[in-house]
């Protein structure tokens, strides 16, 4: 049976941890994710948890500590935000490269400077390209979800890659809202033992990783990386499948709310995708025929997928809580652009890139609203102006 | 030459799986001296055993018994380890091929 | 209880408004509704101005913003009327609940609430004599459920007894539902 439970994000995560049970869980407190690694520790000195807990001294240790104990054999996993997460970036590629199965919680926070706490995407959409898989989830349930099915994507033998789950600091990891649970026994059954590929402590057959490959060998590292992650996304389905069965809630690679025969469309992730639905549904009951597409897995990115599910639409417009600095367009624009290019369709909607959210600033319903109102305003011109544009900045 | 692999067929995440495989790796391969060890003067003291950075002296029951040219990189600390009063290795110039 | 109820918590930091919200969301929850219980995006400072939101419903929602436009409005300090507009997006029928110790008429004079209903309650000298403390909190929940009957009195009690549990000594668990009981009872209404 499932059980019906009320909890923070960061509840929601601590408990999917406490039952994937990590051989491993090396973290250090930075806020919003300061709850999660506090609740974990408690579990662990309470006895309800059997995990080696190491409090390390920084993100840079961490890190390295889950590399080295995934590649030994045992299942590691850790959770950070923001700078915290800047500062294991060192670790990150080689976490990826070397193939490990580390699965880390990231509670998406804002990059300083001015300094802040709370949410905008820089940090895990900073880390696109460090050749992880990357989650996002929208609210509690989907953090939990996402965190065990992760698991079960990095550890699997046709994947072996570590996975990155992200959710948005305070809004989610702060707000205590409704969710159903699975039994202990159940999590445990469905994740199984993790087998590492070239287990570092088998003293019969030792291995070497991580060596210097020079310029003869590099190249054929990263191509095998680079194929591995692009080849994920079957399984990251295979996985959703299973748990679907297992769970009842369905997952997918992206969530299309009203997209099938939307005109106007926003793209768009984690927790502001819940207000864009509701915006949807009132727009909906006007007539208006608004759409949305919420990306849940964004790396590897399902672009064919993508481009199949937005090319009907007259406006599209791509909501990003993070800003790329001097680009084309913030991260995901710059990508759906990209497949767009790739894609042998003709057909293409009209596509604006807004950043929106920065450092915590609210999203409302009349936000969307008016993203969704210069939807509408583009279509009646027939051209865009300004592709790019911070949607809340004063003037 | 070499026969270089392609990305299928190397283990996944840099995996080096066959222990040792270094030793393949011949590394002196490229030297403008080479010691010479003379049986007849060596005392066994080993000196040169203890600081040969390539572990390329050969040595067999106690027994200095030669160079190992694959690995010696013609550094020359064998030679001036060796107690002046024995001289039992002597640094030469590696024959041109050329 | 048929549609989305949306409570905007108006509070200074310290005050114990994140934890009502939390609380009452745990509790609602618990009796098979949905909720949420929101901090806001702002200061953490002791005594700053601050708010949190509290959503209640029969059905599933998907709302992960503060709420612009509250049912009811719940003041922990009326000193913030003097800093920020609380009745700010409130319909013509929405309630205030205010933390005072003056009449009704008196509230709406003095914190120049010009609409809205209002509802009362001391919930600062309940927590006095309850608690010993001036923590307005747990009296404010009290009295939020009985004009906002989403749960039973019995349910909030529940709750409130399984959390403080894990924190307090049983005397302070005692005393923070005996100062529930009297919000709930105390608080009177336009």
């Amino acid at each position: 049976m499932a059980r019906l439970a009320a909890l923070t994000g960061n509840n929601a995560a601590a408990e999917a941890i406490r039952q994937i049970k990590p051989d491993v869980f090396a973290a250090y407190p930075i806020t919003p994710q300061t709850e999660m690694a506090e609740e974990v520790a408690q579990f662990v000195a309470d006895g309800i948890l059997d995990t080696e807990y190491i409090p390390v001294e920084s993100e840079h240790s961490s890190m390295s500590a889950c590399i080295g104990a995934s590649l030994a054999g045992a299942r590691a996993m850790t959770a950070t935000a923001s700078c915290g997460l800047a500062y294991m970036w060192e670790l990150l590629p080689i976490a990826a490269s070397l193939r490990s199965s580390v699965v880390m919680a990231v509670v998406n926070r804002a990059f300083n400077a001015p300094l802040n706490i709370h949410c905008s995407h820089d940090d895990s959409m900073g880390a696109r390209d460090s050749g992880w898989i990357q989650l996002y989830s929208e609210n509690a349930q989907e953090m939990y979800d996402n965190l065990i099915q992760a698991v079960k994507i990095a550890e699997d033998e046709t994947v072996r890659l570590p996975v990155m789950v992200c959710m948005d600091g305070f809004i989610i990891s702060h707000a205590v809202e409704r969710l159903l649970l699975l039994e202990d026994k159940k999590v445990k059954n469905f994740l199984g033992e993790f087998k590492p590929a070239y287990p570092l402590l088998e003293v019969n057959n030792p291995v070497t990783l991580g060596a210097c490959a020079l310029p003869d060998y590099y190249t054929e590292h990263k191509k095998q990386h680079s194929e591995a992650l692009r080849h994920s996304i079957d399984k990251i389905m295979g996985v959703a499948n299973e748990y679907a069965k297992l769970s009842g809630r369905s997952y997918s690679l992206f969530e299309s709310y009203q997209l099938a025969d939307a005109e106007y469309g926003i793209v768009i992730l984690n927790s502001a995708a819940g207000v864009t639905k509701a915006v949807v549904d009132k727009l909906r009951k006007e007539g208006v025929k608004a759409g949305l597409l919420k990306i849940r897995v964004y790396r590897p990115f399902p672009a064919a997928q993508i481009v199949q599910a937005l090319k009907n639409l007259k406006v599209v417009a791509v909501l990003e809580r993070t800003d790329s600095f001097g680009g084309v367009g913030s991260p995901v624009f710059t990508d759906i652009s990209a497949a767009f290019m790739e894609a042998s369709t003709k057909e293409k909607p009209l596509m604006v890139n807004y950043v929106y959210g920065l450092g915590g600033r609210d999203v409302g319903l009349e936000d969307i609203g008016k993203v969704y109102a210069n939807l509408q305003a583009i279509n009646q011109r027939g051209k865009i102006e300004k592709s790019f544009a911070y949607l809340q900045a004063r003037e | 030459m070499k026969e270089l692999q392609g990305w299928k067929d190397i283990p996944i995440g840099t995996a080096i799986i066959e222990a040792g495989s270094s030793i393949k790796y011949l590394t002196g391969g490229w030297r403008d001296n080479r010691p010479e060890h003379n049986k007849d003067k060596c005392t066994n003291c080993l000196l040169c055993w203890v600081y040969c950075p390539e572990g390329a002296i050969i040595v067999k029951d106690d027994q200095v018994t030669g160079i190992n040219y694959d690995y010696c990189k013609g550094c020359g600390i064998c030679s001036a380890e060796c107690p002046p009063k024995v001289k039992a290795i002597t640094m030469v110039k590696e024959p041109k091929l050329m | 209880m048929s549609d989305l109820i949306e409570i905007r918590w108006h509070s200074r930091g310290g005050q114990g408004a994140m934890l009502a919200v939390r609380t009452l969301a745990r509790a609602v929850i618990k009796d098979n509704k949905y909720a949420q219980g929101l901090p806001e995006f702002g200061p953490e400072r002791m005594g700053a101005p601050i708010k949190a939101f509290n959503r209640f419903s029969t059905k599933p929602f998907s709302l992960y913003c503060g709420i612009v436009n509250p049912h009811v409005v719940v003041l922990l300090d009326p000193s913030i009327t003097k800093l920020v507009d609380v009745t700010e997006g409130i319909y013509a029928d929405s309630k205030l609940l205010v933390n005072i110790g003056l009449s009704l008429q008196e509230v709406r004079e003095k914190l120049n609430l010009k609409n809205g209903k209002i509802y009362v309650v001391d919930a600062t000298r309940i927590a006095q004599e309850t608690l010993g403390r001036p923590m307005p909190n747990t009296p404010m929940m009290g009295a939020l459920i009985k004009i906002v009957p989403v749960i039973s009195l019995e349910v909030l009690l529940d709750e409130v007894a399984r959390e403080f549990k894990e924190k307090f000594t049983s005397r302070v668990v005692e005393a923070n539902l005996a100062a529930i009981k009297r919000g709930f009872e105390e608080v009177s209404g336009e």
